[in-house]
């Protein structure tokens, strides 16, 4: 059990805070939903609290509410156009719950959601399939000549059309395993060697400030994993609603 | 890997859905209209002071077109008044220039007369000193004293009639 909590990967631990058990299925509240919960509150406060006073002059707090929906309305006007404008609630929810969890998984001893492929998975499954669905509906079968890129000559189409099917399955899986492979190698590598701090004693400050460093970097990557995912929900939108 | 235990996945999922679908929920109903009213309000003052501005601006354009319009105006009434001046200036100084030549003329003319005159008497004078001079060295010469209608005569001669 004692090796079992200093392993670099303990930190990924689903741990029930409280037991929930309907039938056959368990629907306890893990240490994952706690930190989904804070996320909720810390999000929804933050832009709640930040835009109270709603000054035409914008203070410190409002001012980072501002940037933040401009940000994710600007990446959308730029990634998808004006028709994005719809998705904007969704897409914007997305990104300031993947940076959040990101985010805050850079507290020591917090927890990370977005390290685990299940819930990565989930949200790129949706955005897969909502995309896809927003892509029928809006074309119907034309749809389908997404597939066959224009221009294409039409016996190279018995290679290509695999090809783009094959691109097109593997987005949402490239999309989960992205920001999970992220989240879980920078922890683990945080924790690995924050481990050699205190083994190697008087030299442990060598791993101190390589741990140090890495803290800048992997903040830069919570954020910039949380870009990533948004943008590419973006991208993926742009090409179901305007075909490549 | 935790991240594999199937047994996690579950309540994971069951948790994600009803956070994400809660944040979702807050985020459009009232964090984002909240922000996006925020960003139009100051867009729309903005817009109403940009053409608050653009009006005062015309105005201040309008203000200063007049302005030059005046200035123009008082240029050319000066200029006007100033060639009037120049004019009339001129007429008068050419009045008093002939003024001053007539005035010369006959200054000059006076003196003139004045002069011949003085010369006329001078000669008569030198004339009169002459034919008695030449009478009394005739006398004193030869004896005969001459009469003095003739020496008058001869000395009038002699100085080749410039009497």
């Amino acid at each position: 059990m004692a090796a079992e909590e200093h392993s670099p990967l303990a930190q990924f631990e689903i741990k029930p805070l409280l037991s929930l058990q309907v039938g056959d299925l368990d629907l306890s509240y893990t240490n994952s939903a706690l930190f989904m919960t804070i996320t909720l509150v810390l999000a929804s406060s933050f832009l709640l609290l930040a835009t109270r006073r709603s000054a035409l002059i914008p203070g410190r707090w409002q001012s980072m509410a501002e940037i933040s929906y401009e940000f994710v309305a600007n990446m959308i006007r730029d990634n998808v156009g004006q028709e994005g404008r719809k998705y904007f609630p969704f897409i914007f929810t997305l990104f300031m719950f993947v940076l959040f969890g990101n985010l805050l998984g850079m507290i020591p001893y917090s927890f990370t959601y977005t390290s685990h492929i299940v819930v990565t998975f989930a949200m790129a499954a949706v955005v897969f399939i909502g995309v896809t669905a927003i892509g029928f509906k809006k074309h119907g079968l034309h749809f389908l000549s997404f597939l066959m890129p224009a221009g294409v000559p039409i016996f190279m189409a018995p290679l290509i059309i695999p090809i783009e099917i094959l691109s097109y399955f593997t987005r949402p899986v490239s999309l989960a395993l992205r920001l999970f492979a992220n989240m879980t190698a920078g922890h683990t590598m945080l924790k690995v060697f924050a481990g050699f701090v205190t083994l190697l004693g008087v030299f442990g400050v060598v791993p101190l400030m390589l741990v140090a460093a890495l803290t800048g970097l992997e903040l830069i990557i919570a954020f910039l994993q949380a870009y990533v995912f948004t943008i590419l929900t973006c991208v993926y939108l742009n090409d179901a609603l305007h075909l490549h | 890997m935790p991240q594999f235990d199937t047994s996690t996945f579950l309540p994971q999922l069951f948790w994600l859905a009803i956070i994400f679908v809660i944040l979702f929920a807050v985020m459009r109903r009232h964090a984002l209209p909240r922000i996006s009213d925020i960003l139009e309000a100051r867009q729309l003052r903005i817009t109403s002071d940009l053409e608050k501005a653009g009006g005062l601006k015309e105005e201040a354009d309008q203000v200063m077109a007049d302005y030059e319009k005046a200035l123009a105006e008082t240029r050319a009434q000066a200029t006007v008044l100033i060639k009037q001046a120049g004019e009339e200036m001129a007429a008068e100084s050419t009045r008093r220039l002939q003024a001053i030549a007539v005035d010369l003329a006959a200054k000059t003319k006076a003196a003139e007369a004045r002069i011949a005159t003085a010369k006329d008497e001078a000669l008569a004078g030198l004339k009169a000193v002459a034919a008695d001079t030449a009478q009394a060295a005739t006398a004193k010469l030869i004896g005969i004293e001459p009469r003095t209608e003739q020496v008058q005569q001869a000395v009038t001669k002699a100085m080749g009639g410039h009497g």
